[in-house]
C-alpha cells in the first residue's frame, strides 16, 4: 500500500462524512439544495431560516464557494453587457424602417 | 366603434400615453410617427438580444408595431405604453425566432451542475480574471458571451435576458411570459449554470 491510495482513501472518507453531514444535520442543506436557493439569495429573498443555512454552507463547502463565485460573475458579465450597450446606443432606427411601419399601419387602416 | 377606457385611479404619469393613444387611434399621423420614433431605438435593441440576427430582430419590431397598433384601441392605461409595447415586443421577436429557428441550441442538461457519489459538488474553479467590464469590452470576448447566451435554449435565454440583461423582477418577467414566478427562478438558475459552463473555457483564456 502507497502513500497515494491511502491519500485517496482519507480524501474518499473526507467527502463521505461531509455527504452525510450536509444531508442528515438539521442545520445543515445539501450541495443540490444549496442550488435551489441561490437565486431567492442573491435577489436578497431567502427567509432567514433559510439563509443561515445557505449561509453555513457557504462556508463549510469550498466547491459551492467556487460555484457561487464563477455563478455572480456569469451574472455581471451579462448586466456588463447591457451596460456596454448603453454606452454605446445602436444608432438611430433607420428612416426606411421607420416608414416602412408607418406605411403598413396606413394600407391596415384602408384595409379596414 | 373604438374605445380607450380609462380606469380608475391609473397613473397620472399616463395620461400622457393615453392621450397619445386616443390621437392614434382617431388616425392623427403625427402622433403615429412620434410613436414610432420615440420606441423604436430601444425596441430594436430589445429585439436584437432575443434573435441575435439583425435583420429578424428588425422584422420583429415591424411586427410589433403592426401588433400595437390593432391592440391600441385596447390600451387602458393600466401600465405606461413602454411597459405595454416591451411585451408586444418580446412576444414578436419569440414568434420570429420561433419560427427562424436560426441557432444551434446547446443540450442545458448537459451543461448543469455536477455532483459525486456523495451528493457533493464537482467544480472547477475559474481561474481569477478580468472584471467583467473588461471581458464585455473586449471584441473577442465580448463576441464569445454572445455565441454563449445564443446557444441557450429559448425558454431558457429568454429568461436570462428579461432577468439579468433587461434588469426586470421575477414578477414581470412571470407577467410578461405568462408563466409562474417559479418557475421563473428555476429557468433562470438553469439558465446561468448553463452559461457559467459555456463561459468556463472563455474564462480559462483569460488567464493564459
Amino acid at each position: 500500500m502507497n502513500v497515494t491510495f491511502w491519500k485517496r482513501v482519507a480524501a474518499e472518507a473526507t467527502r463521505l462524512w461531509e455527504g452525510a453531514l450536509f444531508k442528515f444535520h438539521p442545520r445543515m442543506i445539501t450541495c443540490r439544495e444549496f442550488d435551489s436557493f441561490v437565486v431567492d439569495y442573491l435577489d436578497d429573498k431567502l427567509p432567514i431560516a433559510q439563509r443561515r443555512k445557505f449561509e453555513l454552507h457557504l462556508k463549510t463547502c469550498e466547491s459551492c464557494r467556487d460555484y457561487l463565485t464563477a455563478y455572480e460573475k456569469t451574472v455581471e458579465i451579462g448586466q456588463a453587457l447591457l451596460i456596454s450597450e448603453s454606452d454605446n446606443p445602436p444608432a438611430d432606427a433607420p428612416e426606411d424602417l421607420v416608414k416602412a411601419i408607418l406605411d403598413a399601419r396606413r394600407s391596415a387602416q384602408g384595409s379596414n | 366603434m373604438e374605445r380607450i377606457g380609462i380606469i380608475q385611479g391609473h397613473n397620472a404619469r399616463h395620461c400622457a400615453d393615453i392621450e397619445l393613444a386616443k390621437r392614434i387611434c382617431a388616425g392623427d399621423q403625427a402622433s403615429e410617427a412620434q410613436f414610432v420614433k420615440e420606441h423604436i431605438a430601444w425596441m430594436r435593441k430589445l429585439a436584437r438580444q432575443l434573435v441575435i440576427n439583425a435583420t429578424c430582430a428588425d422584422d420583429a419590431v415591424q411586427d410589433a408595431f403592426a401588433n400595437a397598433f390593432r391592440a391600441l384601441p385596447k390600451y387602458e392605461g393600466r401600465s405606461s405604453l413602454k411597459t405595454w409595447l416591451h411585451r408586444i415586443t418580446v412576444n414578436a421577436a419569440l414568434m420570429k425566432r420561433r419560427k427562424s429557428r436560426q441557432l444551434r441550441e446547446c443540450d442545458i442538461d448537459a451543461l448543469m451542475p455536477e455532483y459525486d457519489r456523495y451528493g457533493l459538488r464537482v467544480e472547477t474553479p475559474w481561474p481569477a480574471t478580468e472584471t467583467p467590464e473588461d471581458i464585455v469590452t473586449r471584441r473577442e470576448l465580448r463576441q464569445a458571451v454572445i455565441a454563449g447566451i445564443a446557444r441557450l435554449p429559448e425558454n431558457y435565454r429568454n429568461i436570462l435576458h428579461l432577468r439579468d440583461i433587461e434588469g426586470l423582477d421575477t414578477a414581470t418577467v412571470a407577467a410578461q411570459l405568462s408563466i409562474s414566478e417559479s418557475n421563473v427562478k428555476v429557468r433562470l438558475h438553469r439558465a446561468r449554470s448553463a452559461l457559467k459552463k459555456l463561459l468556463e473555457s472563455t474564462a480559462q483564456e483569460l488567464v493564459s
